[in-house]
């Protein structure tokens, strides 16, 4: 059964409002006839029909100069595996997770060659540790069970300096830092899920196991200006620095064999199917589904709405799985991502618009706190595109969500500081790194990262580094039924209906503006002609 | 304070129970099925709907008989008591001989009943409504009932259908008027947008003449995707019959349509004569609004006027004339 791809409409007077998310709930939309469109993303590609025998193949059948993966291991050598943490897939999948599937695999070959020294690492970077039950869901309990108790299950720690070695400096003069163990390693196995075209390649390694000290060559304000788009790693400057990152690696006798996965976009369960159809076709059904979903979600508090939506677990199915040498299997990886979310679209818009759902990669079982709801939209939907952006320069971005003045304090406490601090004095992305470093070597947060589950103390100017080339890129900022004090201090303006919002709009772009709107979840990428 | 208990006790529960329902009542999509965007390829419609269905039946004689009981003793008291109509130029009808092609702005689906609740008893009762294929007769029991109470025969409006334009030619050429409006939809803020040639092509087809209606403040009355139904005053403009010239290009006609609407709108808000001149000038405001923001577009409508208002300025000005 093939899927049908992506495609724009073009809105008249016929079409039907359009579902905009708006964090745990959605709003419907008319956009205005004649001057607007609607980018729909492709439905699901096929899944693969028997992912166990596909593992099996690409492990005994890797791309580029690697040898099979059982070749590559015997009795007595060191072997670690480290994979993707809790911010991939978005939402969670359901069991089992892809991750599970392809670590039983290697794990069973590792088996069959007697290799007993071996460590499983979650490469988390400065994200927060990953709890019990979340480990559980993304290896298995089998997996779990086998290592954890052991302390052969490990979680990066990016400021544990034992644990850390500093392998030299690239051409460029970055600091290559990673995990000690993975550095030397007889092989490091990466077990990576692409959900979106900027995972995965060096930058698993480079990225999901080094440190501050590293991170800060690629993660930086004038990093992300130049990367225009994440989605294409061979117009980001980012993907450009990990690149450079893991071929200093490599050359410095680091061995990865790695193996990446790709997700069909089968994002929501079946109840929720209205959300990834389009409006015209929903049945009665879908909107009866629709109307008490968002009548009941209108009714509970919001933590509880938030519960309800971050206990959905996604259908995602795997559709690809490459093995073998970083590159080869990455540009291999990259066609199939490309092949399930590109859609083409033709030309720019003054205004584009996007609904914002509950969940982005930081807040994972927690509240999407506005600096999260910034970095979602100008961070990640903004730069989902290859070529150039959908919105054109001097353009406008409405983003719709409630951006609530709340914050998860375990998760995210060092975002708390920054917001009440960092943002009030500017809200430049260029200017804040001043205030980096005392945030990075702060005591507290770094004891809340090493042993909570908090995100490190810089995370939060990561985020705001994300919004840097839409910040650039962009002449305004709107944010449609936020709070108003918390749009203000992210120096966003706020509106109350996207009339409104159109209406602001046309201050910064004139009268009669050309729109987009970006109707994602599920995820895609806008190929701009 | 006092009053207002006293106001609300006095409301019966029967009227409660009717204002609630009301206000129960859906509100457009998601509660009702969604439109179809135009540039969409819509799947086949159920057999014997959309385009396709045969309207045939409500044009026998005892459904006719039936159907003009229920205009004459239900439809048209309703509307006049909602809408309060003030109909200018209806002297003119005089001259029409049937069958004609009424040709109207569209802002409301209270358009049709008010148009149908003013016509002269000769024209209205053998008169059919060009209807939207993909709105009207999308649904059988949808079909079934606009046949019967307009009647409604379905034009494919956002493609061309020759099926289409060939039954409604025959329908004119049988005797029958017809209503169309040819904006192809109903304005989203009650300005007036760009006429398509239906009408024009119809009338070049069949030689029959094109009466110009406009009719002003339907849309106060039922806007589109309105929720209830809000008693204002409207008005109801016949424009002078006019016929395509021998030779005379379809898109030619439709130009001279659309300025002939255009005119009575003018006239709606001012006076015939003044109207007149500025047609005649070439300075006939545009019936499409200014340019610039919906505000000012809401704006530039003016307030709705008082249906209970006698010394409302254009209601002594409308008596006048």
């Amino acid at each position: 059964m093939s899927s049908r791809p992506g495609f724009v409409l073009e809105v008249d007077r016929s079409t039907p409002p359009t579902m905009f998310w708006h964090g745990e709930g959605f709003r419907m939309e008319q956009l205005p006839p004649g001057r607007s469109r609607v980018i729909y993303a492709p439905e699901p590609v096929d899944a693969l029909s028997d992912p166990v025998s596909a593992i099996r193949q690409a492990l005994l059948n890797p791309l580029g100069d690697s040898q099979p993966l059982p070749s590559l291991l015997h009795s007595g050598m060191t072997l670690t595996i480290a994979f993707d943490d809790v911010s991939l897939p978005l939402p969670p999948m359901r069991r089992p997770d892809a991750r599970q599937l392809v670590i039983e695999q290697v794990l069973d070959m590792a088996a069959e060659a007697g290799v007993d020294d071996v460590v499983l690492i979650a490469a988390l970077a400065l994200h927060r540790r990953m709890t019990e039950a979340e480990l559980r869901h993304a290896l298995g309990d089998r997996i779990y069970d086998a290592f954890a108790p052991q302390g052969m299950l490990q979680q990066h720690d990016a400021e544990d300096p034992e644990n850390l070695l500093h392998m030299g400096t690239t051409d460029h003069g970055e600091d290559v830092e990673i995990n000690k163990r993975a550095a030397t390693s007889d092989l490091l196995v990466y077990v990576n899920i692409n959900l979106v075209a900027m995972d995965g390649g060096h930058k698993s390694v480079a990225t999901g196991l080094s440190s501050y000290r590293s991170l800060r060559h690629h993660h930086n304000a004038r990093t992300m200006q130049q990367s225009k788009s994440f989605m294409d790693q061979h117009h980001s400057e980012l993907h450009t620095s990990n690149w450079r990152m893991g071929r200093h690696l490599a050359a410095n006798g680091v061995k990865v064999f790695q193996i990446e996965t790709t997700l069909n976009s089968d994002t929501f369960p079946s109840q929720f199917g209205f959300l990834q159809k389009r409006e015209w076709e929903w049945t009665a059904m879908d909107r009866a589904a629709y109307m008490a979903t968002s009548k009941s979600l209108d009714k509970v508090p919001d933590s509880m709405a938030r519960k309800i939506f971050h206990s959905i677990k996604s259908p995602h199915r795997m559709s690809s799985v490459q093995a073998g040498e970083v590159e080869a299997v990455h540009a291999q990886t990259t066609e199939r991502v490309y092949e399930q979310q590109l859609v083409t679209v033709q030309g720019q818009t003054d205004i584009l618009t996007m609904g914002l759902p509950y969940i982005c990669p930081y807040n994972v079982n927690s509240v999407m706190n506005p600096i999260l709801v910034a970095c979602l939209g100008l961070g990640y939907f903004f730069n989902l595109y290859r070529g150039k952006p959908l919105v054109r320069e001097g353009g406008v971005v409405i983003m719709s969500h409630p951006t609530p003045w709340a914050f998860h304090p375990g998760h995210h406490p060092s975002y708390i500081d920054f917001f009440e601090q960092v943002l009030a004095e500017s809200t430049d992305p260029t200017e804040i790194g001043k205030f980096e470093e005392a945030y990075a070597t702060d005591p507290w947060y770094i004891h809340l990262y090493r042993t909570g589950h908090a995100y490190h103390g810089v995370h939060p100017f990561y985020m705001w580094y994300w919004c840097a080339h839409a910040l650039e890129h962009l002449s305004s900022v709107i944010i449609i039924g936020g709070d108003p004090a918390a749009v203000r201090r992210l120096g966003f303006k706020p509106a109350s209906t996207l009339a409104d919002a159109l209406e602001m709009a046309e201050d910064a772009v004139g009268p009669q503006p050309t729109i987009t709107h970006f109707h994602t979840p599920p995820v895609m990428i806008a190929d701009v002609q | 304070m006092h009053g207002n208990v006293e106001s609300d006790a006095s409301v019966s529960a029967p009227e409660r129970l009717i204002g609630r329902i009301v206000r129960l009542r859906p509100q457009g999509f998601p509660w009702v099925a969604p439109t179809w965007p135009g540039s969409m390829t819509r799947p086949a419609p159920e057999r014997h709907l959309g385009s396709n269905y045969g309207a045939g039946w409500s044009r026998r004689y005892p459904v006719r008989l039936a159907r003009a009981v229920v205009l004459d003793n239900l439809t048209r008291p309703l509307t006049h008591l909602v809408a309060s109509p003030t109909v200018r130029g209806d002297e003119l009808l005089e001259l029409v001989t049937a069958p004609a092609i009424f040709v109207a702005n569209h802002t409301s689906h209270l358009d049709t009943p008010l148009l149908l609740s003013v016509l002269p008893p000769r024209l209205r009762h053998r008169l059919v409504v060009a209807a939207a294929a993909d709105t009207f007769f999308d649904r059988r029991w949808k079909a079934h009932l606009f046949a019967f109470a307009l009647p409604a025969i379905p034009i494919e409006r956002r493609r061309i259908n020759r099926q289409s334009g060939d039954d409604a030619a025959e329908l004119i050429e049988d005797g029958w008027s017809l209503i169309i409006y040819p904006e192809g939809g109903r304005s989203t803020d009650g300005w007036q947008q760009e006429f398509g040639g239906s009408a024009a092509y119809l009338a070049v087809r069949t030689g029959r003449p094109v009466v110009p209606v406009h009719i002003d403040g339907t849309w106060r009355v039922l806007p589109k995707g309105g929720e209830r139904i809000h008693r204002s005053r409207t008005a109801v403009t016949f424009g002078t019959p006019i016929s395509p010239d021998p030779g005379e290009s379809t898109r030619h006609f439709n130009v001279r349509i659309e300025r002939a609407v255009s005119t009575l709108a003018d006239e709606s808000h001012t006076d015939w004569w003044s109207a007149r001149r500025r047609s005649a000038d070439g300075s006939t405001p545009s019936p499409r609004g200014p340019e610039g923001s919906s505000w000012r577009r809401a704006w530039e409508l003016g307030p709705a006027p008082d249906p209970n208002d006698k010394n409302d300025d254009r209601r002594w000005a409308l008596r006048r004339r």
